[in-house]
């Protein structure tokens, strides 16, 4: 048939039926609306937690001495593990799988001054891979602690971008001398700002940092409270954890089974855990948007049985002149999905609008900052259309056979 | 094309044919056994009281109902044996109904409505526009192509809808009280354009209560209680 008479056919429905139409259109545009606006709006919370989630570092694992749980080898349980600071250039050469592996010490309430400003705050010592494995990137300008620093014992630190501001105000931070719990230090660089959502000694903008053999000379101690490492293949993060309790149970005497001698915070397998958390996240925001949709199916086959109700001396008419069943089926399936399209792309303009306005807003706050916005991805566009698509051709379907069954004796008798 | 008539010279055979209607458990038999015949380019007229059975005998023949049973055959093929689709391209080719209603799409222009058959048949669209300017113009509408059924008289939506009837150049037309809703003039020139169709060689069905034209057919069948009446009066 001409595209001209369903055209026609459809302008006349509508004129007919415009109130009911109008608000199945409208039906569709919601529902299409929230199950795009819901999908975009997982999407934006996977999108800013991949951000925010690499905040602390990308891939590694922290590990903390603790106490032995099972007897080995003549000694005791109960017994606490610590870490030395040799123990990375140990580990750093005993296993190849790893990419890297520092350790940090960390000391409290220093009071750091600038000139009038005293603040009391978390001095940690680390090694200079921190700069890759913890993302202490600088500011440009500025630089992180390097080799240098700590071979010679340099008293040079590197600030967290809130305390920067706390100190120093808006003023240049890099090259200002600092007391560090009396002690002048000289600052290098500034953090570059970074959204956190996780963290274990507090977020890194309010930390100073300085060399660990720096860190380790004023607290006159060579253990170190954290080693820090990543794993050179992400994959195999269970069997680098479990080489580490190997190498360092055969050190400190501790049997590799003890799970209790060593804490490991592994953030791979946490992001992985998360990931499957944000995909039940989104699968349950679909359905919601589904059935939405689902709602609005149902008031364009509503649509479709009162148009053919109204319509079978057309039908009839028209079987009387040659049609086939088939295309009086297929008349009413392209008009259900002529209006499910109709009401879709409306959803669809609208939603697109809306999440492009949403990224012009300006992202200052915190909730914003942990929830993202709302995205739209080519996925979300493709599985809208598909179920657009599906729901269309059901809502179609049941009225469209009820159509092609009409009787034309019936529908032709004159009244 | 003597011949040609010769070879198929009944173009409708109806044996015993019998249709019949169940609401309930009451069974009602619109036809009871009718034999019923139609030369090649007869022109008749089938007449009898409402609910005689006039109506389902010409939904049979035009292949929009199926008997209950007996035998048809339309130009010697077996209706009764025949798909939906069969007999859909049936209806489209070798019949054209025309009805007491018109039933033209009310949407849809004089040259839209003819168009209709040419549409199912999977004709071309040159030769649609063509075949429908040719009809309407035969009908004499050749001015109102676009107009709709409710911008036209009541003879003119008859002649649009005869004009439809004739789309796919079929043998038959069926009409079932053609000038049932018009005045005396517009129902003369509706009669005026079967008759026309029957002297070029169309078979012509067509039920009527007008005695005027059942005079001026061929042959008249009177209907009476699903049965063909050959008692009495004709008319």
């Amino acid at each position: 048939m001409k595209p001209a008479i369903i055209y026609n056919v459809f302008i006349r429905d509508f004129r007919k039926q415009r109130k009911r139409i109008t608000l199945t259109l409208l039906a569709l545009c919601w529902g299409t609306l929230s199950i795009m606006l819901l999908l975009g709006f997982g999407e934006g919370l996977q999108q800013q937690m991949t951000i925010v989630g690499k905040g602390m570092g990308d891939g590694i694992a922290i590990m903390w001495g603790g106490q032995t749980s099972i007897p080995y080898k003549g000694m005791g349980k109960s017994r606490p593990i610590r870490f030395y600071a040799d123990d990375i250039e140990y580990l750093r050469k005993t296993m190849p799988e790893l990419e890297m592996v520092g350790g940090e010490l960390s000391m409290w309430g220093v009071r750091i001054k600038y000139n009038d400003n005293i603040v009391s705050e978390h001095v940690v010592g680390v090694t200079p891979n921190y700069e890759i494995m913890r993302n202490m990137i600088p500011e440009a300008g500025g630089r992180m602690i390097n080799e240098k620093d700590m071979q010679l014992t340099r008293r040079v630190a590197f600030l967290g971008d809130n305390l920067k501001e706390r100190l120093f105000g808006p003023d240049d931070a890099v090259g200002a001398q600092i007391l560090v719990n009396g002690t002048p230090f000289t600052v290098i660089g500034v953090l570059k700002h970074k959204t956190q959502n996780s963290s274990y000694y507090g977020p890194d903008e309010n930390m100073m940092v300085i060399p660990l053999t720096t860190c380790a000379t004023m607290y006159g101690t060579p253990r170190v409270h954290n080693i820090v490492y990543k794993p050179a293949d992400l994959s195999r993060n269970a069997q680098v954890e479990r080489r580490m309790f190997e190498v360092l149970g055969a050190k400190y005497r501790f049997d590799p089974d003890d799970d209790r001698a060593l804490s490991v915070w592994d953030t791979v397998e946490g992001k992985r855990e998360f990931t499957k958390l944000l995909i039940g996240v989104k699968i349950f925001l679909g359905i919601i948007g589904g059935l939405t949709l689902l709602i609005a199916g149902v008031g364009v086959a509503n649509i479709m049985y009162v148009s053919i109700r109204e319509r079978t001396r057309e039908i009839g008419v028209k079987m009387a002149m040659g049609a086939r069943r088939s295309y009086i089926l297929a008349q009413f399936l392209i008009e259900a999905l002529m209006i499910t399209f109709i009401g879709g792309a409306l959803g669809m303009a609208i939603s697109y609008i809306l999440t492009e306005s949403f990224k012009r807003l300006p992202m200052d706050s915190m909730v914003l900052e942990q929830l993202g916005r709302p995205t739209l991805s080519m996925e979300i566009g493709i599985f809208t259309i598909a179920i657009l698509g599906v729901m269309g051709v059901l809502s179609g379907l049941f009225p469209a056979m009820k159509a092609a069954s009409v009787n034309p004796v019936e529908s032709l008798r004159y009244e | 094309m003597s011949e040609l008539i010769s070879q198929h010279s009944m173009i409708v055979e109806m044996q015993k044919v019998v249709k019949a209607y169940t609401t309930g458990n009451v069974e009602f038999q619109a036809l009871r056994g009718i034999d019923f015949n139609l030369k090649r380019g007869e022109l008749v007229a089938v007449v009898g009281p409402s609910g005689s059975g006039k109506s389902t005998l010409m939904n049979i023949v035009g292949c929009l109902d199926v008997a209950t049973s007996g035998q048809y055959f339309l130009e010697g093929q077996a209706v009764n044996k025949l798909s939906h689709n069969e007999l859909a391209d049936i209806r489209n080719k070798k019949i054209g109904f025309v009805f007491q209603a018109f039933n033209l799409l009310p949407y849809a222009t004089a040259f839209e409505n003819v168009e209709v058959p040419l549409l199912f048949a999977g004709a071309k669209g040159r030769t649609r526009r063509k075949r429908v300017t040719e009809l309407l113009n035969r009908v004499g509408l050749g001015d109102k192509l676009n107009n709709k059924p409710t911008e036209m008289s009541g003879g003119e939506m008859q002649r649009t809808a005869i004009a439809r009837a004739l789309a796919n150049d079929p043998d038959i037309i069926l009409a079932d009280e053609p000038t049932g809703n018009l005045d005396s003039k517009s129902g003369g020139e509706i009669v005026k354009i079967f008759q026309e169709l029957w002297e070029s060689g169309k078979t012509i069905v067509i039920i009527t209560h007008d005695v005027n034209i059942a005079k001026k057919t061929e042959r008249v069948i009177k209907l009476k209680d699903g049965l063909v009446d050959t008692n009495g009066n004709m008319l």
